[in-house]
């Protein structure tokens, strides 16, 4: 165990006091600039408070947290929440003077706040029945008649108003503009006739919203998904990672009588500091639905349940019949649901007991395991503090919700350069960010101008003059930092479907070349992604960042022989199915039938396999596809860890248990192992994850162990050398003692690591477990070396070309199967310029066709003048069984150009 | 006694022209503007330091010291406040109405001698006359080169922007009109950091100054201020127009000299307040607008002085005095003062918020018959939660001076007239009910 | 009606040029759009959003802020009586109870033919004239009750349609100067109109 490589960083590098101030008595050291609010409470003082949010810029409003303090013309009361400490300040937070000021404002606040504790949702969490009863005077003076105001408003699906409760703290306000950057609300009228409002033909569908219900100190805002679930005091907690994209937000997950009901976000430093996107807080409902619960055997047009010893006979038969016909007869494919164990094992079992490298966590929908690995990653942090960050993904509001908060807030708040190259406008450069386009096929060709050193040719889809800025400005920014680029960091994923994924290799390649200082920020979407292709679930890939020749001789001698060939992506993969070349296609919780930008070839390939087996959480299309179905836990129902953008490993929690007999999917790999007679060394998650320390070079110093200690809450960027670590804060943390005083997080991550049921089945004790690998620890892979760009083919007069972006709802199985979610899922349309669709004659909202290489499908166009002349945009997995998605367009490689009719 | 100093600011109002340009210039209109430009900018601000012009919007602070703080920046501004809305103050709706001219010639000078090249008049949106008689001086200054490019052929240029606001009472105090000023909510800044010489409009340095002390710069410029500090005592020195209202023969505006008349004169003089009605006498007076504490008859021998009134125990604030004689029920009278107060905070702080709505209804239930001998305390006691002391100049819990306004008349009405309001209770209804 | 006529548009860009930032002609755009159609409909405070840079929310947030923005519909002529102190002392009360009886109408209400809405207003600055009401924010004082019953009078049968317009037209004057003092970065009015 690494232990000084985590440890050392310790907490007192973090801060250097200079100012000196006095609270009640007490010397007490603070930073310059920080609030006396905040000093005081480090120094162990908690003053009553309800405006003030740790997060966001203070307005004083409330006046809960006046305290006395000294000035030039003596003491005064003034919001401790406002101001600043200064050297020789004298703070009085309990005199008489302040307690009966406290009191007052207290008491004040209940002439018009109703006693309707007992039904309000807040009722047992509120700041204010909390202080009413320890800074309140006993009994009340109040003998009038309150304000009155008709019941709840539900202000969008998921948020309802109750503003007779309202406090006006205005938190909620300040969080929808200054934050979301969306005032979808605003206070409205004046005075105590004050009161939240929207404006009324536009509902407060902000795809934050739940963080206003999270921040409301009252029963105000309340969340329809939550509106009488529980009561706080029937609550279990437990501090876990929200894994529905691949920020990997830090929550407490709550549950009642065994039922998930909510999920917090908590204020981790480094990630989310306490926000999250209303995909993640509401997609635990999709736990409840849908679900795969027993092993399941084909049948007619259905699926039969089976036992689980007559179902691990049955999929391990067939797969041990695949493994004797040769390598590479088994492919598997997914991984991006489980947890960094489930990968790993799964990753062991079929290079060792499969024998295959054919596995891939990705659909043809990311970007090259090797340049996702290989280039030198950045941190959250990084990005917000960078020189410049440069955005070559699709709309992180729309992927990535919570990075795109901490950018947004970055660039609108604190004046972070943000260079945004996109096909389509996006939300940052619609906040402000600068932006230059391209045409899609010519991304390597934009990068190419912007950072080669000749004068830039013309770039297809880009204007002059925006190249010429983009390109001053990122030869300004990369000039500033030792290594050239350094401070630069890139935020690079797969903005658009129908354009190949290579384009983007070969521009990260090309940045990487021209600015080798700057670091990498991959904007791959789907939950724990980056822990599956770091366990080695790509091909040619092994765990811990290590190519498999590279890693060869480490692993051989760690796990035994290994396949002698690089494995198929999934493309390839699929493509040889189709062609009968494979005998079994495992699915670890992937969809290819839903999931992969060509479904044709997903639907060729399934009935082309020899037998397809789903290790699955849900029916989805392609588990209900399957001939065998293994049930696998869900988020919240199983331990272990997970792994974010950064490369951040953060513990997630077991909070309830599997529906019926669902197992984690470590547990089947190991049965499945054992069925066919072999043994991967490992029988319990304290035993898997410390192999994964010993073994996966990248993950050194990194166990389920070190991750459960306090101060590793908000995780460990891998790998630990290079990165450094950095502690986080210390002691108990509330995730906001105003808006839900007492729900403090875990100390310790103290839920169990195993599932009861689940370490009773067939392996043997991991007799393997303390010998490791022998010889030297293979290198980490490096940055792919940059190619000349492929040039795309022109674009001819009578097409447009495709982009395939995504939306946050969309028909994937989590929105799908959670009840709040699936409502808010857009319709399927085709943007383009309005000039399009007057050429055509069609108006806007009107069904039109649009014919490309693979066919062609009918969706409602819709004008948008922010949509280039050239360009047909529309929204992947929105298509419904009837109506095929644009999806269904893409085919082969290749940008893809279509066609539009009327119909 | 009354002295017989000239109008300064009220010297055109007898005119029905005293609105257009040609009566402004006939009556030496822009002579001051051409003045000040001759003199140059530091000779214009020793004239009006040398005047010891006190700012005439309430708080008294004397101009030039005000202008002297206005932080350096490339962009600085200069806003007028005639927002005009504390209750029984009637003297800017005057001063816009009848001689737009002069508040805008006023807010030029100013302008130069700050050295700003733009203006607001932030004009209260109930005048609607005044709005268009200064938007029509407006486009005559224009025109007649007192505004705009290169003012009367000097290198000197500024623009000015009448800006109407729309019924609020709190975008009278400089923060929260910079807010209404810039199309928001008007919610009062804290102050510090937000003094508006040091981040004001847009958050840049801003001089805000009373539409009445505005209109005294021309003839400060063009008399010099000497002149101007010749007349009054002290600090209180020029005249300064005073709106008199409630239970006097004569109510309206006097410009007088400062310090030099008492409140006996004003009310009583034949030729001002003109006296009570047959048969009344004086149960109390407000000195100096709504927010003021009270006056009793033993004060009515002080002058209209700014620091003879704040050692007694109240302020002069906008010069609006209004008298209540013995029918007034002073109970309703503080339940009216209150109810504004209630209505027209802007709802930020909590103790202004939910205090005002509060006290409005115990004020209220006394009134009407449903008091508590222990309603009085209350009473005490909730005031002293918004401004702690409950006395002048006030403390307080709030944000702006709004909130310890609301207890002046509560605390006036229950320490000076703790009898009448134990009747209340005691006889369940006002025992002057039908007085008015 | 609804949304910003092409003349009420004109003059909303050559205000909006008026200010260093385009909020904040949001209060004098909505008295503009109030000018046009007697209060702000949804329709207009969409448009103003679009002009000065805000959502509609926050248009309507602001605007319901000041008393004299309507977001909802008021009749023809808004009588405001004001109760302050002054006025209270000389006996706006009663002049008060008597505008209900003769308007047949609440503080707040408007009469059934669209022609009246009553409100209780705060001090309006015309103390030395109390009782005092304005009617569309023109001034009326000393009003009694017999004076109210001859004001509506007059009102009613248009005698006073000079005097007073409808409501929402507060300034009758266009401002018809643009910026031009030096380094001002605005265009004079007349040429911002489209
Ligand atoms: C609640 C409140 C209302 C105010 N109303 C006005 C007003 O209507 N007009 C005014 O000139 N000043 C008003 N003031 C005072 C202004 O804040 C500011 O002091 C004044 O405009 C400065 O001008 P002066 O220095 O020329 O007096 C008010 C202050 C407060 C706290
Ligand atoms: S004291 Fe009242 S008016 Fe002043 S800022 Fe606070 S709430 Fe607003
Ligand atoms: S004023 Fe400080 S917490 Fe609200």
């Amino acid at each position: 165990m690494s232990e000084t490589a985590v440890g050392g960083a310790g907490a007192s590098a973090e801060e250097a006091p200079t100012v000196s101030v006095t609270i009640d008595g007490v010397a007490v050291s603070a930073r310059p600039g920080e609030l006396v609010i905040e000093a005081a409470e480090r120094a162990g003082v908690f003053v009553p408070r309800f405006c003030y949010h740790p997060r966001m810029d203070p307005v004083g409003v409330c006046r809960m947290c006046l305290v006395e303090i000294s000035g030039p013309r003596g003491f005064s009361l003034q919001p401790s929440c406002y101001v600043r400490v200064a050297d020789g300040q004298e703070v009085r937070t309990s005199s008489e003077k302040a307690r009966k000021a406290q009191e007052g404002v207290l008491e004040f606040l209940l002439v018009n706040h109703p006693l309707d504790c007992p039904v309000c949702d807040k009722g047992g969490e509120c700041p204010l029945q909390d202080q009413a009863l320890t800074h309140g005077p006993g009994d009340t003076r109040f003998v009038e008649e309150k304000r009155h105001w008709a019941k709840p408003i539900e202000i969008s699906p998921l948020v309802y108003l109750d503003r007779e409760r309202c406090i006006q703290c205005s938190r909620c306000t300040r969080f929808a503009d200054e934050v979301a950057g969306e005032a979808l609300i605003d206070f409205a009228f004046r005075g105590d006739a004050i009161e939240v409002a929207t404006f009324p033909s536009r509902p407060f569908s902000s795809y934050f919203s739940g963080n206003t219900v999270q921040i409301c100190p009252v029963g105000a805002l309340t969340a329809a998904p939550y509106r009488f679930a529980s009561r706080p005091w029937d609550l279990e907690q437990v501090e876990t990672t929200c894994t529905s994209c691949a920020v990997g937000c830090r929550i407490v997950a709550q549950s009642s009588a065994g039922k998930l009901v909510r999920y917090l976000g908590v204020d981790a430093d480094p990630v989310n500091q306490s926000w999250l996107c209303d995909r993640g807080r509401y997609g635990f409902e999709a736990n409840g639905e849908g679900r795969v619960s027993s092993p399941s055997r084909r049948k007619g047009e259905g699926h039969e349940a089976i036992r689980w010893p007559e179902a691990l006979r049955q999929v391990a038969g067939a797969l041990q019949a695949a493994a004797a016909a040769g390598e590479g007869r088994v492919g598997v494919l997914g991984g991006a649901r489980l947890t960094n164990e489930d990968a790993y094992a799964w990753a062991k079992l079929a290079r060792t007991v499969l024998r295959t490298d054919h596995v891939d966590a990705q659909l043809d929908d990311g970007l090259p395991a090797a340049t996702v690995l290989g280039l030198p990653r950045a941190t959250i942090d990084e990005a917000v503090h960078a020189r410049l960050v440069v955005t070559l993904a699709g709309d992180l509001r729309e992927e990535l919700p919570v990075l795109y908060l901490r950018l947004r807030r970055a660039l609108a708040h604190d004046g972070l350069a943000v260079l945004e190259c996109s096909s389509v406008p996006q939300a940052l450069s619609a906040e402000g960010a600068t932006r230059v386009g391209y045409l899609p096929g010519e991304v390597a060709r934009l990068v190419g101008a912007l950072t080669g050193d000749a004068e830039p040719g013309e770039v297809p889809g880009a204007d002059r003059s925006g190249v010429v800025t983009a390109r001053r400005m990122l030869a300004a920014a990369a000039a500033g930092g030792a290594t050239r680029g350094e401070g630069v960091v890139v935020v690079l994923g797969r903005p658009n479907l129908a354009e190949p994924a290579v384009g983007y290799a070969e521009a990260a390649a090309l940045l990487h070349a021209a600015l080798p200082g700057a670091r990498f920020l991959p904007a791959l979407r789907r939950g724990n992604v980056h822990g599956a292709l770091e366990m080695g679930l790509a091909p040619g890939v092994l765990p811990g960042r290590v190519g498999l020749e590279e890693g060869r001789a480490w692993y051989e001698s760690a796990w035994g022989n290994l396949p002698g060939a690089t494995g198929r992506g999934a493309r390839e993969l699929l493509e040889a199915a189709a062609a009968g070349e494979l005998d079994v296609l495992v699915l670890l919780g992937a969809d290819p039938l839903a999931d992969l930008p060509d479904p044709d070839l997903a639907r060729r390939a399934l009935e082309g396999v020899g037998s397809v087996v789903a290790v699955a959480s849900h029916w989805d299309a392609s588990s209900s596809a399957a001939q065998l179905v293994l049930p696998a836990a869900a988020a919240d129902e199983r331990s272990g860890s997970t792994t974010n953008l950064e490369g951040r490993v953060t513990r997630v929690a077991q909070k309830v248990v599997p529906p019926g007999t669902a197992w984690p999917a470590w547990t089947i790999a190991v049965a499945l192992a054992a069925e066919m007679g072999d043994d991967l060394g490992f029988d319990n998650l304290e035993t898997l994850s410390a192999e994964i320390e010993r073994v996966a070079p990248s993950q050194r110093g990194i166990d389920l162990d070190v991750l459960g200690r306090p101060a590793h809450r908000d995780g460990l960027v891998a790998p630990i050398a290079a990165v450094g670590v950095r502690v986080g804060r210390r002691g108990p943390r509330l995730i906001d003692p105003i808006a839900t005083p007492g729900i403090a997080s875990v100390e310790e991550q103290g839920a169990p690591l195993v599932v009861g049921d689940a370490v009773a089945l067939g392996g043997q004790p991991a007799g393997i477990a303390g010998a490791g690998p022998t010889g030297s620890r293979p290198p980490l892979l490096g940055p792919p070396a940059s190619s000349v760009p492929a040039t795309a083919p022109r674009l001819d007069a009578y097409s447009l070309r495709l982009v395939v972006g995504r939306t946050l709802y969309d028909r994937g199985t989590l929105v799908a199967a959670s009840p709040s979610l699936a409502p808010l899922r857009p319709e399927a349309t085709v943007r383009v310029h309005p000039s399009v669709l007057e050429r055509l004659g069609v108006r806007d909202g009107e069904p039109v066709r649009v014919t490309g290489p693979g066919g062609a499908v009918e969706l409602a166009a819709s004008a948008d003048e922010a949509v280039a002349r050239d360009l047909a945009v529309a929204t992947a997995r929105l298509g419904t069984g009837e109506r095929p998605g644009i999806e269904s367009l893409v085919a082969g490689e290749g940008p893809i150009d279509v066609r539009l009719e009327t119909i | 006694m009354i002295t017989d100093a000239a109008p300064i600011v009220t010297a055109r109002v007898g005119h029905d022209d005293s609105h257009t340009l040609e009566g402004y210039l006939a009556t030496g209109g822009y002579e001051g503007l051409r003045r000040a430009l001759e003199l140059g900018r530091d000779q214009v601000r020793a004239e009006v330091d040398a005047a010891s012009l006190l700012g005439r919007g309430g708080a008294g602070f004397p101009a030039g010291r005000k202008w002297s703080m206005l932080g350096r920046a490339d962009v600085t501004y200069l806003v007028v406040n005639g927002d005009e809305s504390e209750p029984a103050t009637f003297k800017d709706h005057l001063l816009v109405e009848r001689d737009p001219h002069q508040v805008i010639e006023g807010a030029t000078i100013a302008a130069y001698a700050l050295g700003v090249a733009q203006a607001f008049v932030f004009c209260r949106g109930e005048f609607a006359l005044g709005l268009e008689r200064l938007t029509a001086a407006v486009n005559e200054a224009y025109a007649h080169g007192a505004l705009g490019r290169s003012i009367f052929g000097s290198d000197f240029s500024l623009d000015l922007v009448i800006h109407p606001g729309a019924g609020a009472y709190i975008c009278g105090e400089e923060t929260a009109l910079l807010e209404s000023l810039e199309g928001k909510r008007g919610f009062p800044r804290i102050k510090p950091p937000y003094f508006p010489a040091a981040i004001g409009l847009y958050g840049a340095p801003t001089v805000v100054n009373n539409v009445e002390t505005v209109s005294n710069l021309p003839w400060i410029v063009r008399h010099g201020g000497a002149a101007f500090a010749a007349l009054g005592t002290g600090s209180s020195t020029g005249t300064r127009l005073f709106a008199l209202s409630g239970h006097v023969r004569r109510p309206g505006w006097y410009e007088l000299e400062m310090s030099k008349v008492t409140f006996r004169d004003l009310i009583f003089d034949p030729s001002l307040g003109g006296g009570l009605a047959e048969g009344r006498s004086l149960k109390a007076f407000i000195p100096g607008g709504v927010s003021a504490p009270w006056f009793g008859p033993e004060q009515l021998d002080l002058g209209l002085d700014q620091e003879a009134v704040g050692k007694a125990g109240s302020m002069l604030g906008s010069g609006s005095v209004v008298v209540m004689d013995d029918s007034t029920c002073v109970l309703r009278a503080a339940w009216r003062i209150t109810r504004f107060f209630h209505r027209e905070s802007c709802g930020q702080c909590t103790p202004c918020r939910e205090g005002g709505g509060w006290l409005e209804k115990i004020l209220r239930r006394l009134e009407e018959g449903g008091g508590r001998e222990e309603d009085l305390d209350l009473l005490m006691d909730a005031c002293d939660n918004i401004a702690p002391g409950v006395s002048w100049p006030p403390q307080q819990t709030t944000i702006c001076v709004l909130g310890p306004s609301i207890p002046s008349s509560i605390a006036s009405a229950v320490r000076m007239f703790r009898d009448e309001l134990l009747l209340h209770v005691k006889e369940g209804g006002c025992p002057l009910r039908g007085a008015r | 009606m609804a949304h910003l006529d092409d003349e009420t548009r004109r003059k909303a860009l050559a205000t909006v040029a008026l200010y260093p930032e385009r909020r904040s002609a949001l209060i004098p755009l909505c008295h503009l759009a109030q000018a046009q159609d007697g209060w702000l409909t949804p329709e207009a405070m969409e448009d103003i959003a679009e002009l000065v840079g805000v959502t509609p929310a926050e248009v309507r947030g602001t605007a319901t802020f000041y008393d004299m923005l309507h977001t909802e519909p008021v009749g023809r002529y808004v009588v405001a009586v004001c109760t302050n102190i002054a006025c209270m002392l000389s006996g706006a009360y009663e002049t008060l109870e008597h505008a209900e009886e003769r308007l047949g109408v609440h503080v707040g209400q408007t009469t059934e033919d669209g022609m009246f809405t009553l409100e209780d207003a705060e001090c309006l600055a015309g103390c030395d004239k109390a009782p005092c009401i304005q009617v569309n924010h023109r001034f009326f004082g000393p009003v009694d009750p017999p004076a109210l019953d001859r004001l509506v009078d007059d009102l009613a049968s248009g005698a006073l349609d000079e005097v007073v317009p409808p409501h929402g037209v507060l300034c009758r004057v266009e401002r018809t100067v643009g910026l031009e003092a030096a380094g001002a970065a605005g265009v004079p009015a007349a040429e911002e109109a489209p």
